[in-house]
Order: structure tokens, then C-alpha cells, then sequence
């Protein structure tokens, strides 16, 4: 049997699922045997090629979002939004009633320690949107793993059942929104 | 002998009256809900609860147990539909369980865990809501309300103090209060009412109490909301709080 | 002007009987008097009436005609149904609002005049119309807006407008029994006197009268079963709430017929044994107000109401007329009680229904406007007479109020079991391509079904029947009916709150042409929670429109599509558009392809 291909990423997130991921401990030597990782924090491969799954962790919160989540759903043949973040746009989206002119406000002109601070016109800087999104009302997603973070347990049992060809089942204590 | 009928193809025992849901509840069979509660008047608003009553859909906490009637509930086209509204009341409101004091003791995601539902689906509203934090005692969070009125009941029918209500209309519909500020503070809102411990989700919730209980322990960390014994009618054994 | 000086609470409240059941026409003659109900009228609205006033602002924030801010000295309302859309309402609002230097939806600078849409008003025969203040001007065009314009820069009080701007002729196109025929104020009462109420809803049963407000429940029956149920008092009530897009034929029986009504419903007291009826009016129908009333006043003095009425001992009964305010929902009979008894117009829990449990918790009996001016001929000329008309199972006429693509709008009296073809002859629509008949919550049909009849074996109607031509795009009507769903939903219940706006936001995207085929399985789904969960008919019909269009006229949804698979629930580029403001970029990282 040929290694599945996983890419993984963080986009409005906190890296705390991908914490999570490696926290199933030993079963990563398992792990390791059965998958390779494309791109991911873990690869450090920048671009991500064609996949058989991709773990998308953090919601949708800029324009740089957008194409990383675009490249995602292009290449990986099952996407997953994995986390709270990725499926409700999560401790991100609490932004979501504070007007963006306040936001950038906040940020650029009165916070602690700035001066005569201006809002940058850097192109290189990610352009956010008005609101942050789950990622599935911007691509088709196929699996959500819900948990802030999942549980290391529903990682695996995820990824497993994911390799073995079954439709994903999580345990009672598994599920979690938080 | 009193009279039966069947949910799910179990016999179930009801006196004259009784609803479906107040029969199942006796009879130790759990069907999902979240405006009902044994205490206060049936309601009807959720629709968490529709069953099959002989091919037609009703709500089992408004309709009436009758002799012979044929009940399902626990069928996959049913809960399906249930995990859909779960997912519209998510949508509609703010939902962030990672940071919510009632996470693990909240009956809308214990149904939710109940129902599988792993993602709330449908595109999110992110409604403006308000926070209330002027009650020293109480915090009002708006964003967790699910309209369910069982504080609107609570405080009006056990406390008599009409406390709460629901204004403005369909998706504007939002929990007020008895102040013309609108403020918790100025209502005779107590911490000792019974409208304080009812909110089956986190919108009405003590202050300071937040994460007491470990992770792991909590109401539904272990149990589904399903196995759990149905909610005691007397005051003061209630479960959920967080 | 403050707000004590014209609002004189204590003589309101006096006048509807210090009674907080009559919340609701308390709160319609505060807003009438003083233009808003601001926050510390209700706090001495609760002291008057002794309820709590969380219990008072309940009521006041669900009915769309009552606002805690000031519209001006004059509101402006313009009627929203697709009719009005498609008589040009849209440009012409623009035109008004641009003539007065004002925007729609906002106080204009000198406080004087507010714009903005209502849902149908009930004159899609005389579309496009408005109401100022409440008071309904029909068939505008560019010269009556110039007008109403003029009248409003002058500051004229809407009593001394000109009389013709509020003239709405009844436009019956063709007459029959109920609309043709002339009726002796008491002929019917005679009748039952000398035969009985026994025998005489013997003959409405005979009659095989069903209601005429949609559901087609038959009349005999509800009358007999609130006859027999025990209360204190037994109560009629007139559903006159005519909510229905489209539909406006009651309109025309109130307005020129009333007499038929307010008999019809003084037989049914007599059957039922009930001393007070209401007449629930809807809100829009304000015009009438006044000349009901002194219909009312004059069959008092002929001794057709009051007490030991035609001079039989006992026979008391008397009508009181309660104004809706903007809630379509209200024209649900269980939501039409509860704003009877002074609540936001939210459906109850069935059973028990209203014939054992209405107004007051008392048996009551609820019915259409159109079922008591029939039930009134049925007990003057018999039910053998009312059963030779229509069909075995739709007996007796039906008043089908026409508007849209046709030369003759208006309403008809047509017999049961006519055809769509025929109507449309009749009507001068023969390049009819759709009609919905029975407004928004019936049914859609094309071209191809125009054989179907009207009837409750077929097409069950409460009497709208809008034509669309060709030209018209049916995707742009479900459209407009989706929005009035989700505006008029009551909030209730969990599906219909959040289904109803999930499907206008997703026809909306579709508009925008970023819809894809998920759009449109979505829409299926939730049409399939609606169907089944909704807690009343508003919301199990509420996908109707879209279901039945995506069905009849694929061609209306698949060229909006823009993908088969999947589009973003929202416009990526256009949700960058505030941070390109704030940030003053505008280079190529700074959009994204809608792609
Ligand atoms: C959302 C909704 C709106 C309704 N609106 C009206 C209405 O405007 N007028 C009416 O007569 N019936 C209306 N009905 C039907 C009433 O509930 C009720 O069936 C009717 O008034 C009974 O009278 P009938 O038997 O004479 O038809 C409505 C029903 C629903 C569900
Ligand atoms: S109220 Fe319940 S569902 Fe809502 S955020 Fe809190 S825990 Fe989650
Ligand atoms: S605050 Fe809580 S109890 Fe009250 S309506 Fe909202 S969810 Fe229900
Ligand atoms: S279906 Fe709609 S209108 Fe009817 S009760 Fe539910 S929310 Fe209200
Ligand atoms: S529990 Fe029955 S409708 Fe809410």
C-alpha cells in the first residue's frame, strides 16, 4: 500500500491543532509509517502539491487565507477543516462585531507602545476581510474534526480511519466543540 | 389500566393529558429537546423534539399521548432533521464554545454531541448582539440565546416577576428585559430565582463561577445528554449550571 | 412637539377599556396620535394598564407599524409585491425620493418625511401603491407623486389632501352572487329569525360552505362544534387581515359590501350563541376604518346589532373593529387571537383549536371575510340555491382578485371549478405564461397547466391569482416572495426564524450570480425542514415559491448558476472592499478574483 499523502496547514488559527496532531505521541512513528507530510509546518514545503488529504487548521480572516485555502482544496483530494476555528471561524471571529476602522484603530494608532502610528499600505501585508469565515463558506469541505483542539484520540482515529477508507467515527468523548 | 402507546415500537404507558414528551420522559426514554422543560408549559418552539405521531410530524412536548397512537423518534431522517436545526440555531447566534463558561454543561451542544453534528453547515449570520454585564450577580450574553423563553417562563410563571421577554420579530427576535434602560441591573432580577438556573444554554450565567469544574468532568464530557436521568421537576437539583 | 401634548394616554387607555388585552389597538391610537411609542411611554403605558412593561415592548417591537423612533409628520410606505416591482415601484420610489432630496430608510434633514417599503398593501389591481401616514394611495404614477411631493413640502395636513389621491375603486370585473346582487340590510337575520339557527346552519351545511381564507375547512362544521362547546361566553371574529400578496378581494366586500359581512357574522352569533364578534382589520386596510364604523352605527340603529336584535328577546350581539399592524402572520387565526388579546400575533399550540379555545380562551369561531358574506346569502337564499353553484366538493363562487400581466385587474366572482384558461380570457392575459395562485404560500403554475381549475379538489385558493407574462423573470418572483417571508416570519419557531432568511440570503446570492448547484440543494433541504418542522402554515409553505419555480422554470435559476459545484457563501472581493478603504491599497494583492 502506497503512503498517503497528507498536507497541514494554519491559517487563522493558532497552531494549536497541529500542537494537538503531535501530541498523539508515539502512535506518530505509526503515523509516519502510513502517511507523508506535503506541505506543512512540519515540512516547511511551501507550496502544496497534489495530496490525498488536507488538515486545514483556522478560519478565514484575509486575502492570503483565500489562496491558501484555494491551493489546498486544488490539490488534496479529501480537505478537512480541523478545529473550532477552521469550522466556526472560532476565538478569531469574536472580531466579527467590532468594526474593521476600530480594529485597525486599535492596532495601528492607539495601542500600547505606539506612536504616531500609521496604517501600512504594505502589499506584502495580508488585506483582511470585513469578517472572519469558517473555511467552508469559501471552499467545499469534505470532513470537519471539531475540538479546540481536537483531541489527540480523534486526530488519529480520524487519520486512521481516513487511511483505512472508512467514514471517519468519533467516540462520544471524542466530539467536542471546545 | 392505564393507557399505552408506542415510540419507536416500545410500549409506553401515559395518563389522560400527558404529552408524548412527558410520557417518554416517565418512561425513561429520552427524545431531544430544548425548550421543553417538566417544570414549565409546554412551548413548542424549538421543534427539536418532532416525532413521527402515525406518518405526521408534530412536536412530542405540545402534542397529547393518545391510546394506540403510533410514535417513532429515533430514526435517522429524524435526527438528521434535528441536526439541521441544531446547526440554524448555531448560525444565528455567536457560538464560541472554546471560550463559553457553560462549554460541557450546555444542553444545546450536548445535543448537538448527542446528534453528531460536527459543523454548524449552513453560512454563519454573525448577529450584533448584546452583552450584559451590569447584574453584579448575573451576566446576560446574548449571543448564546436561543430563544427558547424558559427564562421568560421561569420568571413569570415560578418567580412572578416577568423579568425577561422576547421582542421584535423573526430573525430579529431577541431576548429584553423588564428596564426601560434595558439593563439586567435595573430589573429585580435575583441570582436566587429560578430564572437564574434554567438557561439551557450559556446566556444567563452566574458570574465568577465560570470553569470550576475540570475538563473531563463536566455534565456531557463522559455522558450523552441522552443517558443522563431526565431533568428533576424540583428546584434546586437542576443540572447544566455551570 | 413633546409628545404629552397630543398624546392624551389616560383617554386612550380609558377608551379601549383600561384593558391590557387591547394592547394592541392602545399602542395604534398612542402611534397615531403621537407618531412613535418612545421607551417612557411605555413605562406610563405599564403603570396604566398595570402589566410589566417588558410585556408592552414585546408588542411593540413585533408589529412593523410601530416604532420608538419619529418617521416625521409624514411616512411613506411604498407597497413591495412583485406586482408593484413589475408597475414600476422601484423607479418610481427613486423619482419621489429624489424629487424630496431624501434617501430611503432615513429621517430627511428637516424631520419631515420618511421612505421606505412595505409588504403588499392589498391594491395589486392598482399597483403601484403607497400609504402616508396609514392611509393608502393607489395607482401611482410620476403626476400623483408630484403631488403627494408638493402636498408634503407644503406642509399640508393629510386631512385637507385632496380626497381623489385616496379614491380606490373596487375594479369588479365581473360580478356575481356575493358582488352583483343587491342585499336588504337584515334580509338574512329575517330569515334566520323565521326559520332558527337549527335549521339555518342545517342549510350551511347543506350549503357545503368552506372557508374562503385558504385551509377550506368546512363551515357547518366549526360552527357546531363551537356551538356545542362549553364557555362563558362564545365569541364570532372576522379575519379581515388579508395579508396574502395579491389578494385584496376582501377589500372590496369591506368596502362595498359590508353589510353581507357584518350579517354573516351576526348569523353565526346567533348559531354559535355569542353576543360580541371582532372584525380584525388589517392595518393597511386603515382607509376603511370609518366608513365600517358607520355601517356598524347604522345597522345599530335599524336594530341589526344591539340588543334583542330585529326585536327577538335575547338575540344581542354586537361587532368591534381592532386595526393589525403590519404582521402578516396575524391573518393566522391563532396569531390573529393572540393580537386580539393584545400580544405579539405569534400562532399558538394546536390543539385545542379555536372553537374550543379562542379569544379569551373561549370557543370562538374564526373566519374569513368572503365565508361570512357567504354564509349570509346561504341564510337568505338557502343552501340548496349556494350548492347549485361550483362543484360537489367546492361549492358556491370564489372571489379571485387579478393583477399583474393582464388588461383587466381586479376581482372576480367566478363559480368553483373554473379554469386558469378561462380566467385568463376573461382577464385579457393571453400571453400568460405563469400564474401564482393563491399568493406567495400557494401554488405556481405554468403555462402548461392552465387547464387546472380553481377549486379546493385543485387549486385550493385564498383569491390572489397574479399573471406573469413571458417577459417576466420567475426567478425575480420567488424572489421577492422569499424576502417576504423572512420579514413577516414571526420568530417562533427555530425553522422558519433561520430558514426563511437562510433562503432569501441564498436567493440573494444566486441574484448575484455567485450561486452554484450546492446553492440549490441547500435551498431543497431547507424547504424539507420547513415542510415538515415549522411550527404553522407560514413557514410550511414558506419555500413554496422557490421549490415550485426551480421546478416549472429551471431555465430562471440555471442561468444564474455559476458553477456547478460550490461558490463562497459571500463575496470575497467585496468583504476586502472596507480594508482597501482604510489601508488606500488598490494593488493586485489587494483583490481577489470572484472566480
Ligand atoms: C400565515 C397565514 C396567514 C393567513 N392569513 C389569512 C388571512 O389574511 N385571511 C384569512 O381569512 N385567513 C388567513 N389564514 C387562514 C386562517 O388561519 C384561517 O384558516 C381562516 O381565517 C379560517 O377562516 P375560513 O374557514 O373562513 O377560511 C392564514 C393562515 C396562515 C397560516
Ligand atoms: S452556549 Fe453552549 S453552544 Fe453556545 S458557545 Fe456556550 S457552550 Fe457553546
Ligand atoms: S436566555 Fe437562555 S433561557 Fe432565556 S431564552 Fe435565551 S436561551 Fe432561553
Ligand atoms: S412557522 Fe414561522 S410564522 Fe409560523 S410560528 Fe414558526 S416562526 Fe412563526
Ligand atoms: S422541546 Fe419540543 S419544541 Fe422545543
Amino acid at each position: 500500500m502506497s503512503k498517503l499523502r497528507v498536507a497541514t496547514c494554519s491559517i487563522a488559527g493558532c497552531f494549536g491543532c497541529h500542537m494537538s496532531l503531535l501530541d498523539i505521541d508515539e502512535r506518530l512513528f505509526e503515523l509516519v509509517k502510513a502517511v507523508e507530510f506535503d506541505r506543512s509546518p512540519i515540512t516547511d514545503i511551501k507550496h502544496c502539491g497534489p495530496c490525498d488529504i488536507g488538515l486545514v487548521e483556522g478560519g478565514v480572516c484575509n486575502a492570503e487565507n483565500v489562496h491558501v485555502l484555494k491551493e489546498f482544496r486544488k490539490n488534496c483530494r479529501i480537505l478537512v477543516a480541523m478545529g473550532s476555528c477552521a469550522i466556526t471561524g472560532g476565538i478569531p471571529a469574536w472580531r466579527n462585531n467590532v468594526d474593521l476602522w476600530d480594529c485597525f484603530q486599535e492596532v495601528y494608532h492607539y495601542g500600547i507602545g505606539l506612536e504616531n502610528g500609521q496604517v501600512p499600505n504594505d502589499p506584502e501585508l495580508p488585506l483582511p476581510f470585513d469578517k472572519v469565515h469558517p473555511i467552508n463558506e469559501v471552499v467545499r469541505v469534505d470532513h470537519f474534526l471539531p475540538g479546540c483542539p481536537p483531541p489527540a484520540d480523534a486526530i488519529w482515529r480520524f487519520l486512521t480511519d481516513l487511511a483505512a477508507g472508512r467514514e471517519p467515527r468519533l467516540d462520544y468523548e471524542m466530539l467536542h466543540y471546545d | 389500566m392505564s393507557k399505552t402507546f408506542t415510540l419507536d415500537g416500545k410500549v409506553i404507558p401515559f395518563e389522560e393529558g400527558e404529552t408524548i414528551m412527558e410520557a417518554a420522559t416517565a418512561a425513561g426514554v429520552y427524545i431531544p429537546h430544548l425548550c421543553h422543560h417538566p417544570e414549565f408549559k409546554p412551548h413548542g418552539s424549538c421543534k427539536l423534539c418532532t416525532v413521527s405521531i402515525g406518518g405526521r410530524l408534530g412536536a412530542a412536548c405540545t402534542n397529547r399521548a393518545e391510546e394506540g397512537m403510533k410514535v417513532e423518534s429515533e430514526t435517522e431522517a429524524l435526527n438528521a432533521d434535528r441536526r439541521s436545526l441544531v446547526q440554524m440555531l448555531f448560525v444565528e447566534g455567536n457560538h464560541v464554545c472554546p471560550s463559553c463558561e457553560k462549554s460541557g454543561n450546555c444542553q444545546l451542544q450536548a445535543v448537538g454531541y448527542h446528534l453528531g453534528m460536527l459543523t454548524p453547515h449552513f453560512p454563519h449570520f454573525y448577529p450584533a448582539r448584546d452583552v450584559d454585564a451590569s447584574h453584579p450577580d448575573m451576566l446576560l450574553e446574548r449571543n448564546r440565546c436561543i430563544l427558547c423563553e424558559l427564562c421568560v417562563r421561569a420568571s413569570r410563571d415560578v418567580d412572578g416577576k416577568n423579568v425577561f421577554g422576547i421582542g421584535g420579530r423573526g430573525i430579529r427576535a431577541r431576548l429584553i428585559v423588564n428596564a426601560a434602560t434595558g439593563r439586567l441591573a435595573d430589573t429585580d432580577f435575583s441570582v436566587t430565582d429560578r430564572a437564574a438556573e434554567v438557561c439551557p444554554t450559556g446566556a444567563i450565567i452566574r458570574k465568577r463561577y465560570g470553569f470550576t469544574v475540570p475538563i473531563g468532568k463536566r455534565l456531557y464530557d463522559r455522558h450523552s445528554i441522552a443517558e443522563l436521568p431526565p431533568l428533576p421537576a424540583k428546584r434546586g437539583e437542576g443540572r447544566g449550571e455551570g | 412637539m413633546p409628545e404629552q401634548d397630543v398624546c392624551d394616554l389616560p383617554g386612550i387607555v380609558a377608551r379601549w377599556h383600561r384593558d391590557p388585552a387591547n394592547l394592541v389597538q392602545i399602542l395604534r391610537d398612542i402611534q397615531e396620535a403621537c407618531g412613535t411609542i418612545p421607551s417612557d411611554t411605555i413605562d406610563r403605558l405599564a403603570a396604566l394598564l398595570d402589566v410589566p412593561r417588558v410585556r408592552i415592548e414585546s408588542t411593540a417591537s413585533f408589529y412593523a407599524f410601530f416604532r420608538a423612533e419619529s418617521h416625521g409628520a409624514y411616512e411613506i410606505l411604498f407597497s413591495d409585491n412583485v406586482i408593484d416591482r413589475m408597475a414600476g415601484k422601484e423607479t418610481l420610489k427613486q423619482y419621489f425620493c429624489e424629487r424630496l432630496w431624501l434617501e430611503p430608510r432615513k429621517l430627511s434633514e428637516d424631520g419631515l418625511v420618511y421612505v421606505d417599503d412595505t409588504a403588499d398593501i392589498g391594491l395589486a389591481d392598482q399597483a403601484p401603491a403607497l400609504l402616508v401616514n396609514g392611509y393608502a394611495i393607489p395607482s401611482l404614477d410620476q403626476a400623483r407623486l408630484d403631488l403627494v411631493a408638493e402636498l408634503i413640502r407644503a406642509k399640508k395636513p393629510l386631512a385637507e389632501w385632496p380626497p381623489m389621491l385616496f379614491e380606490v375603486p373596487d375594479n369588479v370585473r365581473k360580478p356575481g352572487p356575493l358582488t352583483g346582487e343587491a342585499f336588504a340590510p337584515g334580509a338574512a337575520l329575517r330569515a334566520l329569525i323565521a326559520r332558527g339557527a337549527e335549521a339555518t346552519l342545517a342549510d350551511v351545511d347543506l350549503a357545503n360552505l368552506r372557508g374562503r381564507g385558504g385551509a377550506g375547512f368546512k363551515t357547518a362544521t366549526k360552527w357546531a362544534s363551537c356551538r356545542k362547546a362549553e364557555g362563558e361566553s362564545h365569541y364570532v371574529v372576522c379575519n379581515a387581515d388579508e395579508g396574502e400578496p395579491g389578494t385584496f378581494k376582501d377589500r372590496v366586500l369591506l368596502a362595498s359590501h359590508a353589510d353581507l359581512v357584518f350579517e354573516g357574522m351576526t348569523v353565526c352569533a346567533r348559531v354559535i350563541g355569542a353576543r360580541q364578534g371582532l372584525l380584525y382589520l388589517r392595518g393597511e386596510y386603515r382607509n376603511l376604518l370609518e366608513k365600517l364604523k358607520s355601517v356598524l352605527a347604522r345597522r345599530r340603529d335599524a336594530g341589526l346589532l344591539g340588543q334583542n336584535i330585529l326585536g327577538e328577546q335575547g338575540f344581542d350581539f354586537d361587532i368591534e373593529i381592532h386595526l393589525g399592524a403590519g404582521a402578516y402572520i396575524c391573518g393566522e387565526e391563532s396569531a390573529l387571537i393572540e393580537s386580539l388579546e393584545g400580544k405579539p400575533g405569534k400562532p399558538r399550540n394546536r390543539p385545542p383549536f379555536p372553537d374550543r379555545c379562542g379569544y379569551r380562551n373561549q370557543p370562538t369561531v374564526v373566519n374569513n371575510v368572503e365565508t361570512f358574506a357567504s354564509a349570509a346569502k346561504i341564510a337568505e337564499r338557502g343552501g340548496a340555491w349556494f350548492a347549485a353553484m361550483g362543484t360537489p366538493q367546492s361549492a358556491g363562487t370564489k372571489l379571485v382578485s387579478i393583477s399583474g400581466d393582464c388588461r383587466r385587474p381586479g376581482v372576480y366572482e367566478v363559480p368553483f371549478g373554473v379554469t386558469v384558461r378561462q380566467i385568463l380570457i376573461d382577464c385579457g392575459a393571453e400571453d400568460a405564461h405563469a400564474v401564482q395562485v393563491s399568493g406567495p404560500s400557494g401554488t405556481c403554475i405554468s403555462f402548461r397547466e392552465f387547464d387546472r381549475r380553481i377549486a379546493f379538489e385543485d387549486l385550493a385558493t385564498a383569491g390572489a391569482f397574479m399573471v406573469f407574462s413571458r417577459e417576466r423573470d420567475m426567478f425575480e418572483v420567488a424572489r421577492n416572495f422569499t424576502h417576504f417571508f423572512a420579514h413577516e416570519s414571526c420568530g417562533f419557531c427555530t425553522p422558519c426564524r433561520v430558514g426563511t432568511t437562510l433562503l432569501k440570503n441564498t436567493m440573494d446570492k444566486l441574484a448575484a450570480g455567485k450561486g452554484s448547484a450546492y446553492d440549490m440543494n441547500e435551498m431543497k433541504h431547507i424547504m424539507h425542514i420547513l415542510r415538515g418542522m415549522a411550527h404553522c402554515g407560514l413557514g410550511h409553505t414558506a419555500a413554496n415559491p422557490v421549490v415550485q419555480t426551480m421546478e416549472k422554470f429551471p431555465d430562471a435559476y440555471e442561468r444564474r448558476l455559476k458553477r456547478l459545484d460550490f461558490e463562497p457563501a459571500f463575496d470575497l472581493d467585496g468583504a476586502l472592499a472596507t480594508a482597501r478603504l482604510i489601508t488606500g491599497r488598490d494593488d493586485e494583492w489587494a483583490h481577489l478574483a470572484n472566480e
